[in-house]
């Protein structure tokens, strides 16, 4: 009973330990900015950041670009997400354990033009990775493409 | 301009508008590797699967409809996006002497092809992933799979690589890359792996 108890006590506290690791590392460096021409522009919390290359970038932001403008982003997992001109492109959802490459990535093209290489995330698991447009959901299964949204 | 040029303007406009491009468009691209490559489009209940080269989907207002790409097309309409794709990261292995955390001679040489690509690119980080063979413990290994990424590390902040642009992993002996029984000294296991990114 005791042991029972005790057990379940544990796997709560692993449970907790757990969504407080993925929390902490579902924020802070999910990327980084490689490549950058034009006008590039980051939303981060309300401001916005000129997208400079070297940038680390965060879940939420949200990447701009103007008419002249284009980026190129890393993320952990080994992606490779690049916008064309016009474009917004969000990074909605990043989780990933470099030991067992599981994780979760979901990002949102708004408007724009958008090119993906899909890193170890998707190869792992194939429903891992998503890509968003205002009306459909692209399923990823370690894979190369682009999309484009007009307004 | 006469009626008929006239009447030949307003259908070319007609035209037009009735072939605006569609709303949002996806291509499916040749994969380098020849892996097993896929995107399904789902859209409410309706889902396609591009699955070939160039293989495309259009949403417009009447739903997801395929159509044939190309490269051409690809290069004129996402061109400016493909040109800003980051260098795909570089991996780069180093070996290591039994049971202790130095280099061997060829490896030396490795590191130097290593700082060749990160002075490639404008702002690359580095993770750099320790291993083992299967001589001794986990706990042993585990240390001396940390204490070699360490030291790799340790060679490329002396050689002038910020320190912050270093990640260290240790994985121990859970990722043989040659597969073998416990206990069984492998070089080809005892390696550090190396992604520039």
């Amino acid at each position: 009973m005791t042991g029972t108890y005790s057990r379940r006590l544990v796997r709560g506290l692993l449970v907790v330990a757990a969504a407080l690791g993925l929390g902490a590392a579902a924020h802070a460096d999910v990327g980084q900015i490689k490549v950058a021409t034009g006008q590039v522009s980051v939303e981060r919390k309300g401001q916005s950041l000129p997208g400079k290359v070297g940038l680390v970038l965060e879940t939420d932001d949200v990447l701009r670009t103007g008419a002249d403008g284009s980026v190129g982003i890393t993320m952990r997992d080994n992606s490779l997400l690049s916008a064309g001109p016009n474009s917004i492109l969000t990074l909605e959802h990043f989780e990933f354990d470099p030991t067992t490459s599981d994780g979760r990535f979901d990002a949102r093209l708004r408007r724009g033009t958008l090119a993906v290489v899909s890193g170890r995330i998707a190869k792992k698991s194939p429903q891992a990775m998503t890509v968003r447009t205002p009306s459909a959901v692209l399923g990823v299964r370690g894979t190369e493409f682009v999309v484009s949204v007009d307004e | 301009m006469n009626r008929l040029a006239r009447g030949a303007a307003v259908l070319v406009a007609a035209l037009v508008i009735a072939c605006a491009g569609p709303k949002e468009t996806i291509v499916l691209l040749p994969n380098p590797a020849g892996q097993e490559t896929a995107v399904t489009v789902t859209q409410g209940t309706r889902q396609v699967v591009l699955a070939q080269p160039y293989d495309g989907a259009r949403l417009g207002r009447s739903g997801a409809e395929a159509f044939p790409s190309s490269a051409q097309q690809v290069q004129a309409q996402y061109g400016r996006a493909l040109a800003a794709q980051p260098l795909p990261p570089a991996q780069f292995t180093l070996f290591f002497v039994e049971g202790k955390d130095e280099f061997t001679d060829e490896s030396k040489r490795i590191v130097d092809s290593v700082f060749a690509e990160i002075a490639r690119r404008p702002v690359a980080d580095v993770i750099v992933i320790g291993h083992t063979d299967t001589v001794g413990s986990d706990t042993a290994n585990d240390a001396l799979s940390r204490q070699r990424a360490d030291v790799v590390r340790a060679a490329f902040t002396a050689r002038g690589l910020a320190a912050d642009k270093v990640v260290t992993i240790g994985r121990g002996k859970r990722e043989l890359a040659v597969p073998t029984a416990d206990g069984v000294a492998e070089p080809r296991n005892r390696r550090v792996e190396i992604l520039v990114r």
